[in-house]
């Protein structure tokens, strides 16, 4: 094997201690570290210590450029992602302008190239409709030859059925899934607060989980009817998920992700009227929380993903009422999840499952299962590494978390694109 | 009592023994007001901002002749005119009122949660008048004060709650304190006006007057807003009246000499028969006189407090 440019001795894949060989950006072998195989190579690492996991793909993320650089950019978005553990970025078309046509995609990419050229990757989602308005369907085709992998107005959920319906269709005949932000918007508006006892004692407009689950439900009859695959983005309660697992059973094309916070936290983290937990959807009940974490066990809820929509500190110092809703979650989600796996709520295999093997499957990326010719994107995740969220300790510009202040446990020690070293 | 406080955000901060000892002192000042020299030196030389960032010429001017009585300086800051209207933000608004070193800031405000905005960025004392549907805890008081003058305490009485309930915060501040002092509290309202998540609350909650008022000792009247409406939570002024309208012969069924109060400004003939607003059973009146004497007692003990060193 005189190819082999970098061997990664020592690490922990599936409970077993492996050495990995990498050879032209792909991997070469995965070996039992025990066989002890003398390869020479012009790069070592010992990861003694370090788990080995394929590199994650977030296939819901807002990088704000173009038009909103202050909050983030595709470069500073890109380095979160990169020490985050993400080597594959899916971003969303609400920008400004909107990416409704192929000069904002091919801008989008180059600025991700100039930016990382050895990645982490952008993969830039489409708008399903013109400037995001639900009015007229976007130059799919134009984008999806200019790079866009998936199509999605999500930020501005579609109200009407008939234009959605023509949506999927024209987005499935270029080969692309769209991703819907369930929110029946007559039920929703203005709200980044859950409809419940805690919005009932502050006194905050709020919007129910049915306001989610109904649009889920549109979703499944019409991927259902039309035999079309639909993607439901950040699914946040149970009503949800119970509709989801019915339309797994009846075998509808539908796959849903869902994110660290729903999994993590509660709506009592708005209480004290705390910006920083706006979010939409918004947090749920316990029950919610726990309804989520099983879904993600069984597999009703296939990809985690972050929903990474950073904002700048004095929008969200601002009444609650005012203040847009978000959470950057590029910098946390790995450790967040992986403190899920500590607790013994997830497997480590659930977690490979959502945040790489899914993602890379639903949207037709390439991924490493660490098999012959896998690219050899893969992290060294060190379990034990504590750290706090803190605002320097954040890659993103987007300090909006609720976790700040907080200690987590589990960081990422390297992280290799195609072979090359990026964190 | 030592005055712990810096703020008053809700009267959920507040002990049981400590909104009697409000109660107790807005007595105290109640009796300087029905002299013939109604002010006393108590607050000289101190300076309180009424910051009402949306508008309420009521509870506004009681705070001012509560102020005013104690010969505190009170300077008043609207939204229209200040920089507010301009696009300011609620955050450099609280530095600027920082730097003009107030002792006190009472704070209208139409989102939820601003009292306490304020209250974590600024070192006098912050004074909740109304923050969205969230808390009006003055208002509260002064009921809670309205009505022990005349029953002598609250506990074991029953006090029915009539409106709106969703988008009260009179409401809100009313169940905790009606309950902290000992009563027994009942909402009323139209489902479309009822809070998500009411059923936790301490309190029996009706949709039919009828039965809600049966046995009440005081019934609580909410004002309506029109916009109730416009978004689509009620049909029309005159259905609400005939089915949520506190009438005489709803009255009749309340318990005898059962008070009606209301928090002002009244829609005559909708929420409250017009009679009923005039006769002896309505403490509307009574409520303005409170008002000011129990605003006088929150600034005096909230201006006059150890700060904590
Ligand atoms: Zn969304």
């Amino acid at each position: 094997m005189s190819s082999v440019s970098l061997v990664v001795r020592n690490a922990v894949w599936k409970k077993k201690k492996v050495d990995l060989l990498v050879a032209r950006g792909r991997v070469a072998a995965l070996i039992p570290s025990a066989r002890k195989t003398r390869v020479e190579a012009a790069q070592e690492v010992d990861a003694s210590g370090l788990l080995l996991l394929p590199s994650l793909t977030d296939c819901h993320t807002h990088l704000r450029e173009p038009g909103f650089e202050y909050k983030e950019d595709i470069a500073s978005g890109l380095d979160a992602a990169a020490h985050g553990g993400f080597g594959n970025v899916l971003c969303m078309a609400n920008t400004d302008p909107v990416n409704d046509n192929a000069t904002v995609t091919e801008r989008m990419l180059d600025r991700a190239r100039a930016a990382w050229p050895h990645g982490p990757r952008l993969y830039p989602i489409g708008a399903l409709s013109r400037g995001l308005k639900a009015e007229e369907l976007a130059p799919m085709a134009e984008l999806a030859g200019a790079g866009c992998v998936a199509f999605s107005n999500d930020g501005l959920p579609v109200p009407r059925a008939e234009f959605f319906r023509r949506a999927m269709e024209y987005a499935w005949d270029q080969g692309k899934v769209v991703i819907d932000h369930c929110e029946e918007p007559s039920m929703a508006r203005g709200a980044g607060m859950n409809e419940g006892v805690v919005s009932g004692r502050l006194g905050l407009p709020a919007q129910p989980d049915v306001a989610e689950a109904a649009q889920v439900a549109r979703d499944i009859l019409l991927a259902d009817y039309l035999k079309i695959p639909i993607h439901l983005a950040h699914i946040s309660c149970r009503r949800s998920v119970e509709l989801i697992a019915w339309a797994k059973e009846r075998g509808v094309p539908v796959t849903a992700e869902t994110c660290p916070h729903y999994l993590t936290l509660t709506e009592e983290r708005v209480e004290g009227y705390d910006t920083a937990a706006k979010v939409n959807p918004p947090l749920r009940t316990r029950d919610d929380v726990e309804a989520m974490l099983q879904a993600l066990r069984t597999g009703v809820i296939d990809i985690l993903a972050t929903d990474h929509a950073p904002h700048a500190a004095h929008e969200k110092e601002v009444e609650f009422d005012l203040a847009p809703c978000g959470i950057s979650g590029l910098d946390t989600a790995l450790s967040v999840t992986w403190g899920l796996v500590e607790k013994k709520l997830l497997a480590l295999d659930d977690l490979v499952r959502a945040w790489s093997e899914a993602p890379c499957r639903v949207f037709g990326l390439p991924e490493n299962r660490f098999q012959a010719g896998d690219p050899a994107d893969f992290l060294l995740f060190d379990p034990t590494a504590a750290w706090e969220v803190t605002p320097e300790a954040m890659r993103s510009k987007g300090k909006n978390t609720p976790l700040l202040g907080t200690r987590l446990r589990g960081r990422v020690a390297a992280h290799f694109l195609g072979g090359k070293k990026v964190v | 009592m030592q005055w712990r406080h810096k703020d008053l955000l809700d009267v959920s901060q507040l002990s049981a023994d400590e909104a009697r000892h409000v109660l107790d002192t807005a007595r105290y000042f109640r009796e300087i007001n029905s002299r013939p020299v109604k002010k006393v030196p108590t607050l000289k030389g101190r300076s309180v901002v009424l910051f009402f960032a949306e508008p309420s010429t009521r509870t506004k001017t009681s705070f001012d002749v509560a102020g005013k009585r104690l010969s505190a300086d009170t300077f008043s800051l609207a939204k229209s005119g200040s920089s507010l209207s301009k696009g300011e933000s609620l955050k450099d608004t609280a530095l600027t009122l920082q730097a003009m070193n107030p002792d006190a800031i009472v704070l209208r405000h139409s989102a939820g949660g601003a009292a306490q905005f304020m209250a974590e960025r600024l070192e006098c004392s912050v004074i909740n008048a109304g923050d969205g549907r969230h808390a009006h805890p003055t208002q509260a008081l002064l009921d809670a004060f309205t009505l022990t003058e005349r029953w002598g305490a609250l506990k074991g009485r029953t006090v029915l709650i009539l409106g709106d309930i969703a988008h009260s915060r009179v409401a809100r501040s009313n169940v905790l304190l009606l309950n902290l002092l000992g009563a027994r509290v009942r909402l009323c309202g139209p489902r479309t006006l009822l809070p998500p998540g009411v059923d936790t609350w301490e309190a029996e909650v009706f949709s039919d007057l009828g039965k809600a008022v049966r046995g009440a000792d005081a019934v609580m009247c909410l004002r309506l807003q029109l916009e109730r409406m416009q978004a689509g939570l009620l049909p029309d002024l005159r259905e609400y009246s005939r089915t949520f309208g506190l009438g005489e012969g709803h009255m009749a069924q309340a318990a005898p000499d059962a008070l009606v109060l209301h928090p002002g400004p009244i829609n005559r003939g909708v929420e409250i028969a017009s009679d009923l607003a005039d006769s002896g059973r309505s403490m509307i009146l009574d409520q303005v006189a409170s008002g000011v004497a129990v605003r006088m007692a929150l600034l005096f003990l909230y201006m006059t407090r150890k700060s904590a060193e």
